[in-house]
């Protein structure tokens, strides 16, 4: 600035002469890039783009100029003009630029930090597998259907084709109810809503029940007296065993990979003829692939049909039960089943809401 | 059952390359359990057999100790022990003299004279326990004599074994005589099959399963008899069909039983008591009948099978005095009941050590009967679990002459001749079936002829027909042992476990289109996630409560909370209850949560409870031939206690957490109310609270939750005595609700969105404090009509500023209409009257 100033009261030269325009526009270029922020840059705007700048001074000179002249002046105080106003310009972009990157950087946090101050819940990882497992079922046209875990001894035995006296009753290690002949028990398997669909839906039935059961066992790493079963249940002209191993070896891919698969072995239950125990092998089993005693399944018992009013000449069907904290257990690896019962929420919590 | 394999073989021919695992293979192929199989352990180095020739009673120990000298033959040769022999016994240079060693031994149920197992120096016994020659109790002990157990010879250990004499000389080497190469199978029949519970059943089904020729131990030729062995009158024809006895006379006494038999009913698990007793237990093995075996002499007149009367009793075999049921079928003498019939002999006809005469009885006995007495008297005996599974009626006499013979064989014994059978059995009745059945049953084709080979297997006996419409048809009369084919689907699972489930192929059947999860199954699904999203973690917890917990809960004697069902069984005697309401698992929960050391805790639980049930109802006896009538279904399903779903939540500790954000907030009874709301949001229903006083809540902080103007549950915090006698933290809160007392919502709304911009306008009106906000809001959103989009209260103040007794609401009401924009001026004058209303309904003044 100094320097320009210095010229003018050296020689008073004429202001719009080329060697002045281009010495006003250096000069300004000058002052520019040496702002070194946006203030230093509007401070020194006014000198070389104000009213009293240079430029604008000889503008007005033009008025003054002969007519001959006035167009070649008039040109060359534009175009000194438009170069400042463009070093401007580019200096303020330039500057911002800095500016709002210096901010952003300011601005920067910890972003390991935790905002959890509401954190999140979970469910059950039992719930979560009874839907699951509803969800497989209900994709390949069944209905879940539900019962009471209190419920009569004529589903939970009779209609099941357990005989009053018959061992088998005693297997299952009941909860009775009082008064002793209240003719109630809590549920020891979800089979009784079988017998419940086939009473109350249209043939054929295909239902998947899963619920809550129970059984007289004291809590260890491997039982639990309240423990949930999934029951499936297939009633239809036509079904056959065939059908039986097919549904359950899908329902097996479903839960434990592409490459399961299922094994029945013959066994006995009152509500089934044949009955058969089903193994499960998968890839995934803790310690290796290989076999692990799954559930319980058969063709349903011509009496079953008969107590619940379909005519076993004409309808024959399937039925299955597996225990779900069993199936979790093994298909996630839980080592203790306590933990499934016991409301730990560092057991729950890291599931979410899927099991 | 434990079962030795050499027992099995016995009746089979098999090839002498098949193992024992392949017989277990076979077992679960068919459907025989195994829970498992063990091979007799490997006995190393020296085992002979020894004979007692001193015994010398150590007496200054605390126990028993006998120091014995035990021949053991040539098979010992002299090594580096005999250094440090005792130095009074030096025969051992006679080589004339068997060599003896010194042994010291614990038992006394041995004498001089015994033949017994002895573990020299050198041998390692089962479990790697090595016997060496050391000094103990004074004296050296060159080796052991062995117990039964010690031997890997079953559990026995109530004494050393003791061989009968002239089983083998000392010397011998024992793993010979005691036949070591030999694995016991453990099996579990399933309770249908009782015939399995036999040598006979099991071999039957090996050679079925493995297609070998099988002999029946059974198949026995039973002499004609002459005349009655004993008086005998069944009275009770339904509890008994069959009694059969044979008499045993000039026993001796103390006749052992021979090593094969003992060796037999150890590895069976089965204790050695006496000849007579140990006959019955392995014929009750080798033929599934259970036999009992009376002293004659203690046997007055005519035995009769009836059922017990009132207030008789029974001192059974176990010393236990009985009081007997009148449903219970006995066995009485002149002198009144004498046995438990199929369940457990009486003390007073037991046979005793000097017994000489026997009456062996084989019946066959109801098995619901025996069944129900096992259970009513907790004897689970090894006949009552036969009988109770079916036993072979036809099988009783042979059972009783195997008996008698190998009492007279090994007794010295004389069979008279007489034998009593009284009662009779009828074959099975005949079941006819359409020969493809089990074709049709399995969805497989199997080759010809397979349904009537297996059938036939198993003892049916078979004849192939044709229905009147051209069908195949198989007619099979079960054998007798097969108490469980009452039905064609009965016989198609015999030939489709025989023929191998492996061979069924896997089809998925086609169901019809289903309809998906019912508007109730998805509700509760989204409540759950919404309630895990908001924070709270889902426990399960056991719906037994205990009478304390209702106390604690401070409930009055009437609440109908307390008068849940009990449970006769429970597994802790005090928590006997069913829940009524989901709090006191949750609670429980909650606190074992806290016990582990966690302070911020929400947790939830979905699940049915079981309403104390109104005017009980008379569950009908329904059949199972047929469908129950509607009549009776509905009966029935009414007597069923309503267990409707609820919905619970607890909350302890911050809400909000404190973190490096600054201080959080700690749970309270709006975070409850909220939890109640969240429900209702997923449920999609419209919640509305009003104060309610309901333990165990604080009377000042619950509300009552409605929907539709129902009530549907509670929230709040709790009581603070509750609090207090639970041991919960302070200010502990909960919310219940029924979901099921919720409706469903009919359908979700559809609402218009006016495009045209809001005019928000705030107010502060001045209350009495006991005026819920609730009702002012509904008072003003009425006043201010339909041009009132939105009204939030957003602040609650009380204090000096708006005087005693009185509360400040300010809330921010949002106008709009639907078809144009809004002016100040319409908004004002709704909200005007909106205050209006507000003033009117509430008695609420603007705030100045």
């Amino acid at each position: 600035m100094s320097e320009a100033t210095d010229k003018q009261e050296a020689k008073p030269a004429d202001p719009l002469a080329p060697e002045t325009l281009q010495a006003a526009v250096e000069s300004a270029e000058k002052e520019f890039a040496a702002a070194a922020d946006l203030d230093q840059l509007a401070a020194v705007k006014p000198a070389h783009l104000g009213d009293q700048s240079p430029l604008l001074l000889a503008r007005r000179e033009i008025g003054s100029l002969p007519k001959e002249r006035k167009a070649d002046a008039g040109k060359r105080v534009n175009e000194a003009r438009q170069a400042v106003q463009a070093a401007f310009d580019a200096r303020r972009a330039a500057l911002q630029a800095e500016r709002d990157e210096r901010v952003l950087r300011e601005e920067s946090v910890d972003v390991t930090l935790p905002w959890d101050r509401v954190p999140r819940g979970a469910r059950h990882p039992i719930t979560t597998i009874a839907e699951r497992v509803s969800d497989v079922f209900v994709g390949m046209g069944y209905e879940v259907a539900e019962g009471p875990e209190l419920e009569a001894e004529w589903f939970n035995f009779d209609a099941l084709n357990f005989g009053k006296d018959h061992p088998a009753r005693q297997m299952q290690d009941t909860f009775y109810v009082a008064p002793e002949d209240s003719g109630l028990v809590l549920r020891t398997h979800t089979s009784p809503v079988q017998a419940r669909a086939l009473l109350h839906r249209e043939l054929p039935v295909y239902v998947v029940c899963p619920g809550r059961t129970y059984r007289t066992d004291e809590l260890d790493a491997t039982h639990t007296p309240v423990f949930h079963q999934v029951e499936g249940l297939a009633v239809d002209k036509g079904i056959t065993m065939a059908h039986l191993k097919g549904t359950l070896d899908a329902f097996a891919r479903a839960m434990f990979g592409e490459r399961s698969k299922t094994r029945l072995r013959p066994h006995f239950f009152p509500f089934t003829e044949p009955s058969a125990e089903v193994d499960v092998w998968f890839p995934e089993k803790k310690g290796g692939p290989g076999w692990v005693e799954w559930g319980g399944c058969g063709m349903v018992n011509p009496n079953v049909l008969r107590a619940c009013g379909v005519d076993p000449d004409v309808y024959s069907g399937f039925a299955f039960g597996m225990g779900l904290e069993r199936t979790l257990q093994f298909r996630n690896g839980i080592p203790d089943m306590r933990d499934m019962v016991e409301g730990d929420v560092r057991f729950t919590l890291p599931f979410g809401t899927e099991a | 059952m434990r079962v030795p394999v050499s027992w099995l073989k016995e009746r089979l021919e098999l090839s002498d390359d098949v193992t024992a695992q392949d017989l277990a293979d076979a077992f679960v192929r068919i459907g025989i359990e195994v829970d498992g199989v063990h091979p007799l352990e490997e006995i190393t180095g020296p085992l002979v057999i020894g004979r007692v020739a001193e015994i010398e009673e150590l007496t200054e120990f605390k126990k028993p100790i006998r120091y014995c000298q035990v021949e053991v033959g040539e098979a010992f040769t002299a090594g580096e022990d005999t250094a440090e022999r005792d130095e009074d016994e030096d025969d051992d240079l006679d080589p004339t003299r068997p060599r003896t060693n010194g042994i010291i031994c614990g038992a006394t149920n041995f004498a001089e004279g015994d033949l017994v197992v002895v573990a020299l120096p050198g041998a390692v016994l089962p479990g790697g326990f090595e016997i060496t020659a050391r000094k103990t109790y004074g004296h050296v002990s060159e080796g052991m004599i062995c117990s039964a157990r010690e031997l890997g010879l079953g559990d026995d250990h109530t004494g050393i074994l003791v061989l009968p004499p002239g089983t083998a000389d000392p010397g011998d080497d024992a793993r010979g005589v005691l036949d070591l190469d030999d694995t016991v199978l453990e099996l579990a029949p399933t309770p249908d099959r009782g015939y399995a519970l036999s040598i006979r059943g099991l071999a039957r089904e090996l050679g079925c399963a493995l297609d070998v020729p099988f002999g029946d131990p059974a198949a026995i030729d039973v002499p004609e008899a002459e005349g009655d062995a004993w008086p005998v009158r069944i009275e009770d024809t339904e509890g008994c069909r069959r009694f059969v006895v044979r008499r045993v006379t000039g026993l001796d006494a103390g006749a052992p039983t021979p090593w094969w038999m003992r060796r037999r009913l150890l590895l069976s698990g089965i204790r050695s008591l006496s000849l007579a007793v140990d006959v019955t237990n392995y014929v009750m093995l080798e033929l599934g009948q259970p036999l009992h075996a009376f002293d004659t002499g203690s046997v007055q007149g005519e035995l009769v099978v009836r059922r017990a009367k009132e207030g008789e009793k029974l001192t059974t075999l176990d010393d236990a005095e009985r009081e007997l049921d009148p449903d219970d079928v006995v066995i009485a003498d002149d002198t009144g009941v004498i046995s438990l019939a199929g369940t457990m002999g009486g003390a007073g006809t037991e046979i005793h050590a000097d017994s000489t005469d026997v009456l062996l009885e084989a019946a066959h006995w109801d098995p619901p009967s025996i069944s129900r007495t096992a259970r009513r008297h907790r004897l689970f005996s090894e006949a009552a679990k036969r009988f109770e599974r079916y036993a072979d009626p036809q099988v009783c006499a042979a059972a009783v002459e195997l008996a008698a013979r190998l009492l007279r064989q090994y007794g010295d014994g004389s069979i008279l001749p007489g034998r009593t059978d009284e009662g009779g059995t009828e074959p099975h009745p005949a079941l006819t079936m359409p020969i493809s059945l089990p074709d049709q049953v399995a969805g497989v084709r199997y080759e010809r002829g397979v349904t009537v080979r297996r059938l036939t297997q198993i003892g049916c006996k078979v004849a192939v027909g044709t229905g009147d419409d051209g069908t195949a048809l198989v007619t099979a009369v079960p054998p007798s042992w097969r108490g469980d084919l009452n039905q064609p689907a009965d016989l198609v699972e015999e030939v489709l476990r025989l023929e191998g489930y492996d061979s069924i192929p896997s089809v998925l059947p086609t169901a019809p289109a289903g309809r998906g999860l019912t508007e109730t199954q998805r509700r509760r699904r989204t409540v759950s996630r919404a309630l895990a999203e908001a924070g709270y973690v889902e426990v399960i917890p056991f719906p037994f409560v205990a009478k304390a917990t209702w106390d604690a809960f401070a409930l009055p004697e009437d609440d109908p909370r307390r008068g849940g069902l009990t449970v006769l069984n429970p597994l802790e005697s005090d928590k006997n209850e069913l829940a009524t309401t989901l709090l006191p698992g949750l609670l429980e929960t909650l606190q074992r949560n806290l016990s582990r050391g966690f302070r911020d805790l929400a947790l939830y639980h979905v699940g049915q409870v079981v309403l104390p049930p109104g005017e009980p109802v008379a569950v009908p006896d329904l059949g199972v031939a047929g469908r129950p009538s509607d009549d009776e279904l509905a009966t029935l399903e009414r007597s069923v206690p309503p267990q409707p779903l609820h919905v619970a939540v607890v909350l302890t500790g911050q809400r909000q957490r404190a973190g490096w954000w600054g201080q959080g907030e700690a749970a309270g009874w709006a975070d409850a109310v909220q939890a109640a709301r969240t429900v209702a949001a997923a449920a999609g229903v419209e919640l509305r609270t009003e104060a309610d006083d309901l333990l165990p809540w604080h009377p000042g902080r619950c509300a009552r939750l409605l929907v539709d103007d129902v009530p549907v549950g509670h929230a709040g915090e709790l009581h603070p005595k509750v609090v207090e006698s639970l041991g919960l933290p302070r200010r502990t809160v909960a919310m219940e609700l029924d979901l099921d007392a919720v409706p469903l919502p009919r359908s979700r709304p559809a609402p218009a969105v006016s495009p045209y911009p809001p005019v928000l306008l705030d107010v502060a009106l001045v209350v009495d404090a006991g005026v819920p906000s609730a009702d002012l809001a509904d008072a003003l959103r009425e006043g201010a009509g339909e041009l009132l989009e939105d009204v939030t209260v957003f602040d609650a103040y009380t204090g000096e500023q708006v005087g005693e007794g009185k509360r400040s609401l300010a809330y921010k009401l949002r106008f709009r209409a639907p078809d144009r924009t809004l002016t100040v001026e319409e908004a004002t004058q709704a909200r005007d009257s909106a205050v209006a209303a507000a003033a009117q309904r509430c008695g609420a003044a603007l705030r100045g």
